[in-house]
């Protein structure tokens, strides 16, 4: 009984070309768009392995030898074991190493505060466009505010009272980028709230918490990942400036933005290293996201599909 | 109109009424400011006597409408540190940022709209498609790195531009320029750079995604069609519709440009109200800070109020939408 709704599936799939295929296959087409994610995964895939592969754990004050602090690129460390590609910064932690480590906490703090902007901007956006009257009114309002502050600036002054901290962080990132997926989750949900299937799903006398969550939703997922995709940038950026400023993650979980900081006075004196590889770091993960995200914006966008 | 125009003063007025709630209590949690007033030896009577003596030691609710009673008299308390008045501090260095963030947004105009038009009139060409991608890299910059790369290079290793500080001013009325002297334009030359680079690449695509949406227009067409040279054609017609979202956008962009000057300024020592913020933050300053927000949110609230009426001159069609 079972057999027989798959194989009369199975041919179905592979004639028609589905919309993944179709979105993957366009994606690939571009070859700007591949390139970010080949940047995207070339420094993804090591930040995440980087106890394993990065030539130096930079937070064991036991390996660091201060006899190599401040050596320029491509110096070899006084035991001889050790190459500093990138160079050793003031503490004499290897740059390479350092950079693998902060990149991880920047991408750990950014893809947390998205999935929690995401979820509870998608939750707000749906609901504001199934109930509409009062309650949309009430929340697109409170968007509308959220929106006419600058990010930084509401980022700052949260920080500013929350105190420093990578929970603290991403708290703040989820505050200031929620109320974009509302305001496109509510967009794209008034569109779908009109179609019949919705219609049909509502004479079932389904709940609205079904209706909302099980029918909606997917059909308002395409303007949301692409929002998210270039989301993750707008937060990886802005956590590396609050932790440049000082108001970010702490000392002992150093950012990418923090190693950037780090190397602000070395950079005064010449010592470009510190600072440069990290920020070419934080350049090109933001770089390679924009790139897939701004691809992927018009392969989704309804008026480019033929 | 007029209803509108109340209409949105009434709501900025609710606005700045619930931040100052937020703000104040906000920043209330914030550490015990009286740490940073009395020496570390001070004895409880001391520290007992300071608190009462900037009125912390009563309720907070009672500390708020006190405050709020002084500031809608422009009294936002004095500065924990200086001892000057909040507001004075604030408005002293406004004229510093406000000069940073119109040269930095003038610049991204200037560079953003003739490429923005060249990118959305022809599309497919080459040169449009390398400034395409160019803004892409532009806006993944982070801006902090951007100036220290800048300094690294103009002034480490070059030495032909000053590194930190405002340089030369000149005293127009009550505010001082640096834009009027070569010396302040030295100094002002790599912030508003570092400031404006975002936002050219904002403005870029902005103007091409308009460009793009308008040469399709049936008056573009018909404008062709009557044979009008294609120079008068992209000068009156098309320019002309361009601006209207350019200017939406563009006012909008000076308000964040306004906050993120904050990171500008710290990076290149320019002596500016966000460079104030943040020292203030990282102080426990809190009358600076509360009455930084407090002074942004009124002049954000004010100019989404310009730019929407501003909007209504320029465009006429919007008059008809306006529901408020």
């Amino acid at each position: 009984m079972t057999v027989q709704p798959t194989s009369a599936d199975r041919p179905a799939r592979t004639r028609a070309d589905t919309p993944f295929r179709r979105i993957v296959r366009q994606f690939f087409e571009n070859p700007l768009a591949v390139f970010g994610l080949i940047i995207l995964v070339g420094l993804t895939v090591p930040s995440f392995l980087a106890p394993w592969v990065a030539p130096q754990n930079p937070y064991d004050i036991g390996t660091l030898d201060i006899f190599d602090s401040q050596l320029p690129p491509l110096s070899t460390s006084s035991s001889g074991d050790i190459t500093y590609w990138l160079g050793t910064d003031g503490q004499a932690r290897d740059v390479l190493s350092a950079i693998l480590y902060g990149m991880r906490t920047s991408l750990i703090v950014a893809f947390s505060a998205v999935a929690g902007a995401l979820f509870i901007g998608t939750a707000v956006g749906l609901i504001a466009a199934y109930f509409g009257g009062v309650v949309d009114a009430i929340l697109m309002r409170t968007v509308d505010i959220q929106l006419s502050f600058p990010a930084i600036l509401v980022a700052l002054v949260l920080l500013s009272v929350l105190g420093q901290g990578i929970d603290k962080v991403i708290i703040a990132l989820i505050v200031v980028q929620w109320a974009y997926f509302a305001r496109t989750a509510r967009s794209s949900a008034i569109v779908e709230r009109n179609r019949e299937y919705v219609l049909a799903a509502r004479s079932l006398s389904l709940g609205s918490r079904r209706i909302i969550f099980r029918h909606m939703l997917p059909n308002t997922m395409p303007p949301l990942i692409v929002i998210a995709t270039i989301d993750l940038a707008h937060a990886i950026t802005a956590e590396a400036t609050l932790s440049f400023l000082g108001i970010g993650v702490p000392v002992t979980e150093p950012s990418l933005g923090m190693l950037i900081a780090n190397g602000f006075e070395f950079m005064m004196s010449g010592e470009y290293w510190i600072s440069l590889f990290p920020g070419i770091a934080l350049t090109l993960i933001v770089l390679g996201i924009n790139l897939v995200g701004d691809h992927l914006r018009d392969i989704l966008n309804p008026r480019n599909a033929q | 109109m007029s209803a509108f125009v109340i209409n949105r003063l009434l709501q900025a007025f609710f606005v700045l009424l619930v931040m100052s709630v937020l703000v104040f209590v906000g920043i209330y949690l914030v550490g015990d400011p009286i740490s940073m007033l009395v020496s570390p030896e001070a004895t409880d009577l001391e520290r007992d006597a300071v608190r009462e003596s900037f009125g912390l030691d009563r309720p907070i609710f009672v500390q708020y409408i006190t405050f709020l009673g002084s500031a809608l008299q422009g009294d936002f308390g004095r500065s924990f540190l200086t001892g000057e008045p909040a507001l004075q501090l604030i408005l002293e260095r406004m004229p510093a940022t406000v000069e940073l963030v119109g040269f930095a947004m003038f610049f991204s105009v200037v560079i953003g709209v003739p490429l923005g038009i060249i990118a959305g009139l022809r599309p497919e060409a080459t040169f449009s498609k390398v400034i395409m991608t160019g803004s892409i890299f532009g806006f993944s910059l982070p801006t902090f790195w951007v100036g220290m790369v800048l300094i690294m290079l103009f002034a480490v290793q070059l030495g032909i531009l000053p590194t930190s500080g405002r340089g030369e001013t000149v005293q127009v009325g009550p505010i001082e320029l640096s834009i009027l002297t070569l010396d302040g334009l030295r100094h002002l030359i790599l912030p508003a750079l570092t400031l404006g680079l975002t936002k050219a690449s904002l403005i870029i695509r902005v103007t091409r995604a308009a460009t793009r949406e308008i040469q399709a227009m049936d008056y573009i067409k018909f404008a062709r069609a009557k044979g009008l040279s294609s120079s008068r054609i992209l000068r009156v017609h098309l320019l002309k519709n361009v601006l209207i979202p350019i200017i939406t956008v563009a006012g909008l962009e000076f308000g964040q440009a306004l906050a993120f000057a904050v990171v500008t300024e710290t990076v290149f020592s320019w002596p500016g109200m966000g460079k104030l913020l943040i020292d203030s933050i990282l102080t426990l300053d809190r009358p600076v800070v509360v009455a930084y927000v407090l002074i942004m949110v009124l002049f954000l609230v004010l100019l989404n109020l310009v730019i929407d009426l501003l909007y209504m001159v320029i465009d006429p069609s919007s008059r008809e939408k306006v529901r408020d």
